[in-house]
Order: C-alpha cells, then sequence, then structure tokens
C-alpha cells in the first residue's frame, strides 16, 4: 500500500490543566492514563492473587484486616468459600480486561503508534480520549461489586451461564455483582471498539511520507494487527453481555433452558441455551489471549533488534507470521469447549486449526532465537525481559500443544495444567513485554533513565520467581488437581499439598518484587538521571523527537522516511546504525 | 412459748395450703400429636460424598422429615396459640441451631420473633445455612469450620425452611413465633403449654411434612385441659 | 551477566524436565479400556514437547552465553538460511509433528466419543446439582420413572423429582450418593443437571464431561479394577464448588448384585 502523507492539524495545543493531563486529547497522555489504571489494576490483581494462594494452603487461616474488605466475605478475617471465589473471578476479570488489553495495547500503542508512523496524534483524538475515560468507567463499575454488599460476582472473568444468568439463586455475589460484571465488561468493550477504530484509522490513513505499511516498525504492526483483532472481538463479546444482562433482568432466556431448580425455586426460563454463552464468550475470548500476546510480541522484537544491534532474520517473515496468527486465532475458539458438550466432530474440527496456529507461533520463536546468533548482545533491564520473553513464550507456548489434542483435553481440561499454561503465557509472557516496554521506552517518556540495577534485580526476581510459580502448576494438572476449588479437602490432594505451599511462597516472593519494579517508575519519574533523545541508539521515529516528546510530536516538521526501520549493523555516521528518517546512504553493513 | 409455735405452724400451714391453691399462673393445655395411615419410610441419609461427616455415624442416620415413635406419635411438631394471645418480647437468651454430624440439631427449632438465632458449626467441613423464607429476608452464610457462631434474627413470623447449600440432604425448619406459648414435640409427641392466662385461643399443629390443624379452646382460670392431634400420614 | 543468564536457564531447563523424567508426578491408575491410547498419546506429546522446550530453553542459554558481552566491533553474522530455514523447519518438523500427533490422537476421542454403547450397557442416570451428584437406577422394572422439578424435596431425599405416588415406574428407583458399578461391565451414564453446569470427571477412568442444563448427554465406559475412585466437579458450579464430589465404586459382579439387592429393600 502506498503511502499517505500526514497533513493534518488535528487538534490545537491544549491549554489549562484540565485539558493537559485529565480531559487530553493527546494520544501520549492518553497512552499514559491507560498505563496508569493498568498498573493500578495489576496490583490489586496481584493482591487478590495473594489472598486467593494465602488461602488455598491455609484455609482457616485468619488473614488480619480481611474483614474490613468484606464482612460477609471474611467473617473474623477468615475467608468463606464463596469470597475466595469472588477473588478468584474479580483476579481474571481485571487482568484480562484491565491489564493485558490495557497495558501492551492501549497505553503502549496510543503513546507509540502515531510516533511511530510520523503522525502528530491518533486520527480520532476526541474518541481517543472517549476511549479511555470509558475505560476508565468500566473500570469504576467493575470495583463497585467490591463495595455492595453481597460482593463480587462468583462465576470465574467466564461467566458461564446459567449460572451467571439466573440471578441470586445462584449464590452469593449473583444478584448484583453479576450485574456490575456485564455492565463493566459491555461498557469496556465498546471502549475498545472505539480504541480499535482509532488504531486502525491511525494507521491506514496517517502514515509519513515513505512509510509504506511494510515500513512499519514490528511493534506498530503488532498494535494494528491487534486493533483488527480487537475490532472483531469485542464486537460479539458487548452483544453477548447484552443478552446475558437481558436474561438477568428483562426476563429473557437466551441462555438458560427450563426446568432448573436452584435454591429450591424453579427457574422462570425455558429455552435458552449454556453453550450459546460459551461460544459467544470463545469467540471474543480466544482472539482476546491474541489480543494479549501479540502486541508484546511486536515490543520484544522491536527491542531485541536494538539490544542485539540487528535486524531479525526477516521482518517481512516475522509480520506475516503475526497476520497468520490474527486469521487463525478466529477458527480456533471450539478448543475451550471440547468437553463442553457440544458435538464431538466439532471439537475435531477446531483441534485442526489450534494446532496449526503452532507453526506460525514457532516460525516467530525460531526467528527470535535464530536472530540472536552472532548478534552483540546488549543486556539492559529492557531486553533481559525481552529474552526473557522467548523463554516464558516457548514454556507457556508448548503446554498448549498439549491441550489442543482433544483427546488429551479430556484428561487435563479444567485441571492445573491449564491454569500454568495460561498464566505463563499471559500472566508471564506478555507481562514481560510489559516490563520489557516500560524499561526501554520510560526515557523516551519522561526524560529519565530507569535505575538499571533496581531493573535488573526485578528481572532475576520476576524471572526466576514465575518459573518457581507457575512451572509446578503443569505437573499438579498431570496428576489430575482440579482448578478453581478454595482448598483441597479430598484425600486425593493431600500428599501434593506441599507444592501448593511452596508455590504459595514463591508468589508472595515474586509479588513483593513488583515494588521494586513500582517504586522504581515512581522514584526515577521525579528524580531518575535525565536522559537524551535517543538513549538506546534507536532507529525508529520515537527516538527522532525529544524526550519526552512535543504534543505534536515532531514539531513544525513532516518526518519523511527512507528505508525500513531496522537499520542497524550497519557502518552509519553515528555509529552501528541508520535511522528511519534518516536520508543517508547506507553503506554495507559489517 | 407453746402458744407461739403454734401460731407459726398455723401460720406456715396456711401459707403452704395457699401456695397449694394457687398452684402455676393460668391454665394448661397437654396432649399428643399422633398420625392415622401408614407414613412415608424414612431412608437412611447417603452422606457419601462428605467422608467427614459419613465417619461419625456407624449406620447412616434416617432423614428427619417424618420422625415418629411408639404408639404412632408423631416427632418434630410445633404446636403453639395462633390467635388469642397477645405478641411477646423476645427472650434474652438465644436459640441455638448447630450444624453437627452433617445434620441440623434440632431437626426443627422454634424461637420468638426478634429472638437472637445462634448458628454453630462443630464439624470438619464448611456448611454454608440457607434458611428459605417468603416473608422475611432471604440470606445465606457461610461458616468454615471453627469460626464463630453466626447471630441472626427474623422480625416476622414464619415457618421457614432452611437448607444447606453444601449439602443438599440437610434440611430442617425455623419456626419463628410470634408469643412464648410453643412446643415442639419429642418422643412419644406429647407437648405442654403452660401459664396460659384466661381466654379463648386457637391452638394450632403444625408438622413440615401433614400440613397444620388448629383447634378452639377455652381457658377461664388455672385449668389443665388437653388436646391431642391426629394427622394423616402420606405413604410417599 | 549474559553468562549468568545462560546458566540460569540451563538450570531452569533441568529443573523443569527433572520431575517429567524422574516421574514425581505419576498419572493415576488408569482403570479404563480407553485410557492407554490416552496415556500413550500423553507419553508422545511429553516427549515431543520436552525435546522442543529442553531444546528452546538450551539454544536460547548457548546464544546468550556466546553473543553477549561482546566488543562493540564485533562482527555481525546470520544464521545460517537466514528466515528460510526457520520457516521450513517450523512447517516441516513441527507441521509434521505436530499434525501427526493430532490425526493419530483422535483414536482416543473416537472412542469415548464416536463408539456407540454396547446394546446391553448398564443404564445408571447421573444428576449434577449444587453441590452432589446423585445417581438412579432403575430397579427390578429396568425403567426409569419420569423426573419432575417440581416434585424434588431434598429433606426427603427425592433428589430427582421422582413421584412415587402416581408412577409405578418411580417406586422401584434406587437413588444412591455413590456410582456403584460392576467391574467389566460397560456403563452407559445419562448425564442430568438439575440447575447449572457441572461436569463429571474421574481421573482413572480417564474421562470427563460437562453436564449442560438443558441437553440429553451420556457417556459410557467400563471399568476395570475394583475400588473406590473420585468423582470431582470440573466446572465451577457456586460456592460449594470445590466440595463436590462423589465416588466411583467398582464392585465385583457379585457385591454389585448384593449391593443393589440391598437398595431394593
Amino acid at each position: 500500500m502506498h503511502e499517505t502523507s500526514a497533513q493534518q492539524v488535528v487538534h490545537a495545543p491544549p491549554q489549562g490543566f484540565w485539558r493537559k493531563y485529565v480531559f487530553s486529547l493527546d494520544h501520549k497522555v492518553i497512552g499514559k492514563q491507560y498505563y496508569a489504571l493498568a498498573l493500578v489494576a495489576v496490583f490489586t490483581g496481584m493482591f487478590l492473587s495473594w489472598l486467593m494462594r494465602i488461602h488455598m494452603v491455609w484455609p482457616t487461616a485468619k488473614i488480619v484486616g480481611l474483614e474490613l474488605l468484606s464482612k460477609n466475605g471474611a467473617p473474623g478475617g477468615v475467608m468463606t468459600p464463596e469470597y475466595y471465589l469472588s477473588l478468584l473471578t474479580m483476579h481474571g476479570t481485571l487482568m484480562v480486561f484491565f491489564v493485558l488489553t490495557n497495558a501492551p495495547f492501549a497505553a503502549f500503542g496510543n503513546y507509540f503508534l502515531p510516533i511511530q508512523i510520523g503522525a502528530e496524534d491518533m486520527a480520532f483524538p476526541r474518541f481517543n480520549m472517549m476511549s479511555f475515560w470509558t475505560t476508565f468507567l468500566a473500570w469504576v463499575v467493575l470495583m463497585l461489586a467490591f463495595v455492595i454488599p453481597d460482593g463480587p460476582p462468583i462465576a470465574g472473568w467466564t461467566e458461564y451461564t446459567p449460572l451467571s444468568a439466573v440471578g441470586r439463586d445462584a449464590g452469593p455475589g449473583m444478584q448484583w455483582g453479576a450485574s456490575l460484571w456485564g455492565i463493566s465488561i459491555a461498557i469496556f468493550c465498546i471502549a475498545s471498539l472505539l480504541g480499535a477504530l482509532n488504531f486502525i484509522a491511525t494507521t491506514l490513513d496517517l502514515r509519513a511520507k515513505g512509510m509504506t505499511l511494510m515500513r512499519m516498525p514490528l511493534c506498530t504492526w503488532a498494535w494494528f494487527i491487534t486493533s483488527c483483532i480487537a475490532l472483531l472481538a469485542f464486537a460479539v463479546l458487548l452483544p453477548a453481555c447484552i443478552l446475558l444482562i437481558l436474561d438477568r433482568h428483562a426476563g429473557t432466556s437466551f441462555f438458560i433452558p427450563g426446568g432448573l431448580v436452584a435454591s429450591d425455586r424453579l427457574q422462570p426460563h425455558s429455552g435458552g441455551s449454556p453453550l450459546l454463552w460459551q461460544h459467544l464468550f470463545w469467540f471474543f475470548g480466544h482472539p482476546e489471549v491474541y489480543i494479549a500476546i501479540l502486541p508484546s510480541m511486536g515490543i520484544v522484537s522491536h527491542i531485541l533488534i536494538n539490544s542485539m544491534r540487528k535486524p531479525l532474520l526477516s521482518a517481512k517473515v516475522v509480520i506475516y507470521s503475526m497476520l497468520s496468527i490474527g486469521f487463525l486465532s478466529y477458527m480456533v475458539w471450539g478448543h475451550h469447549m471440547f468437553v463442553s458438550g457440544m458435538n464431538p466432530l466439532s471439537s475435531l474440527t477446531f483441534s485442526f486449526p489450534t494446532l496449526t496456529i503452532t507453526i506460525p507461533a514457532t516460525i516467530l520463536t525460531l526467528i527470535w532465537l535464530g536472530s540472536l546468533y552472532g548478534a552483540r548482545i546488549q543486556l539492559t533491564s529492557a531486553s533481559l525481559f525481552a529474552i526473557g520473553f522467548i523463554s516464558m513464550f516457548v514454556s507457556g507456548g508448548i503446554s498448549g500443544f498439549f491441550l489442543a489434542q482433544p483427546s488429551l483435553d479430556i484428561y487435563l481440561h479444567g485441571t492445573y495444567f491449564v491454569v500454568g499454561h495460561f498464566h505463563m503465557v499471559m500472566g508471564v509472557a506478555s507481562l514481560f513485554g510489559v516490563f520489557a516496554g516500560t524499561y526501554f521506552w520510560f526515557p523516551k517518556m519522561t526524560g529519565r533513565y530507569m535505575n538499571e540495577t533496581i531493573g535488573k534485580v526485578h528481572f532475576w526476581f520476576t524471572f526466576i520467581g514465575t518459573y518457581l510459580i507457575f512451572m509446578p502448576m503443569h505437573y499438579l494438572g498431570l496428576i489430575g488437581n482440579v482448578r478453581r476449588y478454595q482448598s483441597f479437602v479430598n484425600d486425593y490432594m493431600a500428599p501434593y499439598l506441599w507444592l501448593h505451599k511452596d508455590m504459595t511462597i514463591a508468589a508472595l516472593i515474586t509479588g513483593a518484587a513488583q515494588f521494586l519494579f513500582l517504586f522504581n517508575l515512581i522514584y526515577s519519574r521525579f528524580w531518575g538521571a535525565p536522559a537524551p533523545e535517543n538513549p538506546w541508539n534507536g532507529t525508529s521515529l520515537e527516538w527522532s523527537v525529544s524526550s519526552p516528546p512535543p504534543w505534536n510530536n515532531f514539531g513544525d516538521r513532516h518526518p519523511i522516511v527512507y528505508h525500513d526501520p531496522y537499520q542497524y549493523g550497519v557502518k552509519g555516521s553515528k555509529g552501528d546504525f541508520v535511522m528511519q528518517d534518516s536520508p543517508e546512504v547506507l553503506a554495507s553493513g559489517d | 412459748m407453746q402458744m407461739k409455735h403454734a401460731v407459726i405452724a398455723g401460720l406456715v400451714m396456711l401459707g403452704a395450703s395457699a401456695l397449694a391453691v394457687a398452684g402455676p399462673s393460668g391454665g394448661t393445655v397437654t396432649g399428643k400429636v399422633t398420625y392415622e395411615g401408614t407414613p412415608a419410610k424414612m431412608k437412611p441419609i447417603d452422606m457419601s460424598k462428605e467422608p467427614s461427616c459419613a465417619k461419625m455415624y456407624p449406620a447412616p442416620p434416617l432423614a428427619e422429615t417424618v420422625v415418629t415413635g411408639a404408639g404412632n406419635s408423631l416427632e418434630n411438631v410445633v404446636v403453639f396459640i395462633s390467635a388469642g394471645a397477645p405478641d411477646d418480647a423476645a427472650p434474652s437468651t438465644a436459640a441455638t441451631f448447630t450444624q453437627k454430624g452433617c445434620r441440623y440439631i434440632p431437626h426443627l427449632l422454634a424461637f420468638q420473633v426478634n429472638q437472637e438465632l445462634k448458628i454453630t458449626n462443630e464439624d470438619q467441613t464448611s456448611h454454608n445455612i440457607h434458611p428459605l423464607p417468603k416473608v422475611n429476608r432471604e440470606w445465606n452464610k457461610s461458616q468454615p469450620p471453627g469460626t464463630p457462631p453466626i447471630s441472626e434474627k427474623y422480625d416476622k413470623a414464619e415457618f421457614i425452611p432452611v437448607k444447606c447449600n453444601v449439602h443438599p440432604w440437610m434440611h430442617g425448619t425455623f419456626a419463628v413465633l410470634k408469643n412464648s406459648h410453643f412446643a415442639v414435640t419429642g418422643d412419644g409427641g406429647s407437648f405442654s403449654l403452660a401459664n396460659l392466662p384466661p381466654g379463648k385461643y386457637t391452638i394450632t399443629a403444625w408438622h413440615e411434612s401433614y400440613g397444620d390443624q388448629s383447634q378452639e379452646i377455652t381457658i377461664s382460670g388455672t385449668e389443665a385441659k388437653t388436646v391431642n392431634f391426629v394427622f394423616k400420614a402420606k405413604p410417599y | 551477566m549474559g553468562k549468568f543468564f545462560a546458566v540460569v536457564l540451563v538450570l531452569v531447563a533441568m529443573l523443569s524436565a527433572y520431575p517429567i523424567i524422574a516421574n514425581y508426578f505419576p498419572l493415576p491408575v488408569d482403570i479404563s479400556t480407553h485410557g492407554h491410547l490416552i496415556d500413550s498419546q500423553l507419553h508422545d506429546t511429553m516427549l515431543e514437547a520436552g525435546i522442543a522446550f529442553i531444546g528452546a530453553q538450551l539454544v536460547l542459554a548457548y546464544f546468550l552465553f556466546a553473543f553477549t558481552g561482546r566488543k562493540p566491533d564485533a562482527p555481525l553474522k546470520n544464521f545460517p538460511g537466514g528466515a528460510k530455514t526457520m520457516v521450513i523447519a517450523a512447517f516441516l518438523i513441527v507441521g509434521t509433528e505436530v499434525l501427526a500427533l493430532g490425526a493419530f490422537g483422535q483414536k482416543a476421542w473416537a472412542t469415548v466419543y464416536f463408539v456407540p454403547p454396547k446394546a446391553d450397557a448398564l443404564q445408571i442416570q447421573a444428576q449434577a446439582e449444587q453441590f452432589a451428584f446423585y445417581f438412579r437406577y432403575p430397579g427390578p422394572d429396568g425403567k426409569f420413572g419420569a423426573i419432575h422439578p417440581d416434585k424434588i424435596d431434598e429433606g426427603n431425599q427425592n433428589y430427582f423429582g421422582l413421584d412415587p405416588a402416581n408412577e409405578v415406574e418411580a417406586r422401584d428407583d434406587i437413588v444412591s450418593g455413590e456410582l456403584v458399578i460392576p467391574v467389566n461391565r460397560e456403563v452407559n451414564l445419562m448425564m442430568h443437571a438439575k440447575d447449572f453446569g457441572h461436569s463429571f470427571y474421574v481421573r482413572e477412568l480417564r474421562i470427563q464431561q460437562d453436564f449442560v442444563p438443558g441437553l440429553d448427554l451420556a457417556i459410557h465406559f467400563t471399568a476395570t479394577q475394583i475400588g473406590k475412585f473420585e468423582i470431582v466437579c470440573t466446572q465451577l458450579c457456586g460456592l460449594g464448588h470445590y466440595n463436590m464430589k462423589a465416588y466411583l465404586n467398582v464392585k465385583s459382579q457379585d457385591d454389585y448384585d448384593k449391593w443393589l439387592k440391598e437398595q431394593s429393600q
């Protein structure tokens, strides 16, 4: 596709406190706002996971102060079984939506996509502002579930019907808590749709002169592909949530069949299908996990190249692999439903594309690995996390290979094998991309370096710690440890409780180490060493503007790019690189 | 001296006979609750899903929906004054409902409006008690083992079925009553309501499976009246 | 630090693989007729996954070892064959391995789902509810009474909502909290959900199937060993999900017949 010229005057320079810092139209401020929301959500989610893991191994323990969080959920500080499920539901919901969709995609994408393509801002700055504040509203609605007396819902972030659809008779938290969840996620969908539209329009229309699609940095590609996935995925989750709310409050029966008796009451519904919810949810849910990982793949690629001072073996292959992953992600949703009661023949049809996705995923992994060969790798906090991502993606991805086979899923479904798998790919690998991006781009965003020593300590604790927490989950899955249990009261699990205790201790220590990161972020924001325009000798357009960039990114100039963004390992006038907007004639690389 | 002794003895005798004549303050209604016909056979409760409770019983206990005794007597019948008596303030002592051996003890607990209901858990497993009222506020509460008793109360009179959300076989009843004149029949099916002031009363007997029956009685002083109830048993 | 990272990666790979290689977390005993297909597929997958996992982590470790801490003017090299090698490797090696496992692995799935139950399989109905499983046997008349949700009376242990007062077939139905079956006899379990989604999972039987409200599902299996095994719910169904279980009690044919007779009294 040919380049377009960005001759837009997007909005006036921001004036006044509210326009500058709160209701800003500037994609950079909006990106930081998304990041801040994700930061609050991730520490909340982590705190919830601590409570969950402590309760799992010491179920009758009095957790000091917990009764303040919920009088009903933790009388005398002892967590009830239903409150464990409430925390589990909120943990999953916060992490998947408000952390993994917000941080790698909305936060970094918003901040850097326009700059990397040479634009002054997003195509629709007002939509952009609305999409952040709508996300914020969704978060507020969700958090209200903690405050209401009955507490948050207990049906998991997947909210399977009819448990989530019949209302109060399903159990504690399933009256207003579940409704707040449905409303919050519906609002989140609207926000994400606005965001996705913006990303797509901006990428297609606002690229600078010379910036063909193939010359976009890999993280920009990842954000672009992610926004295409998000547009279709959230467009399906939104009506699903609306149907759920209708079942709960308007007496409809989309998801509830007749003849159900709960709380000794015959439920006044009939004709609905619980499997319909599962299909709608996972049609969104599977692409959603690729929404969570693709941006991190792009960010990691981008940082790896810079850190090893040479491009990847082929950017084109990486782009096509990411495109295939995006495309295939829509064909596999049924692998969450192999034993759900859907036609067993469908399970085979879903298994085939699921196994096929292994191919582009492997291509990417082999390219990352192969590109490291012969490189000059510089280890910084950012590149440590980027390289760590490769290790984590391998570990997490390989367990997916087991689950993709329906015969094995008969045994492994609903066990800790699944929990280990998705935590390693989403909770660790994807988050490593966010950490890498933070350490890498912090100097650009704030004009200051983060402290490298603290960053490296943070990396080692996190890398080793997350392996200690999540690798054992696969072993527990192999012996049939069922998931979503608040504690293990059966004899079968007794010989393995020691491993759960070890995992809890690892989780507490690794979680504590994240405060190093938080401290580093806050401290460096105000007192970090000053950073220049191009602290990492990078080539893409973000390194051609000041740190932080001016309100319209490029000042009065309109950048022109002359080649792909990864001219490393060449004899440039500034060193072993040539910037993308430099017309320098390339000497042959060394 | 002898005169003094005689007077004292006389006074004592007068006092004693006065006491004997006065007796309890008010009338008494006693009776027996029996059934006719063939009651359903109570099945042993299958607690196999909860081994920590199942092992407490040498043989599985029977369900307690219909508990019968010698002479066709019926247990767990609440006999109470449903009309004619004023409401009474709730006593200060709590009515205790215990979860033990994965059963509710007693199976039927009768107590007054606004009286404190204390629920304890003496089992190794968590219970979630879920009373199912129609006019009172519905709630359910989890009680992990070793946690303090739950304290609740009801502000309206009602017969409330109680179930445990975690153990489907656990069922009981709360009989929340307006006044203090009630009794629950035990083994032998007999009941006794004492200290009834003079008046016209409706006395009702309520059983969770066989429904309720009422009879009218009049108390004029301190007499003892007998009222019996006979329920029709159902074979299934 | 690159060398340190390499060492950590090697340790991570070895320590992760060791519990598997040393079989510290063995699969529970297989008491089913189809389980060996699943177990052998699991072993094959584990072998290939293990090689890929260890291989990738070791290669990463080696590259870190060799290519960090290099001088600024050290020559850059490209992996022989470049991207083309990687694409071919991914398609050929991974593609064939993955798809082969997928194709051959359907045998276990087919045995469970595409082979119909034998005509003389023992018919047992399972009901899943918050938070217990109950099992119903048709009794001497061989017929199941109808289910009436409005007649459910759990205090009286009428979990299925049977109507013995009006229906003759319901009078001899046997309801049990344990799934008692004879060894080496195929069982066809008809699955009914009373309230919400639940799931039937017996690790030793290598079987798992969701109960779906509104759907009539059935699974069939044969137990080959006598003993007591846990049936656990694996579909989040509410606050008591963690305590939702029953026992599969596999008896000899004689003991089963005796048990059945006792229940009928």
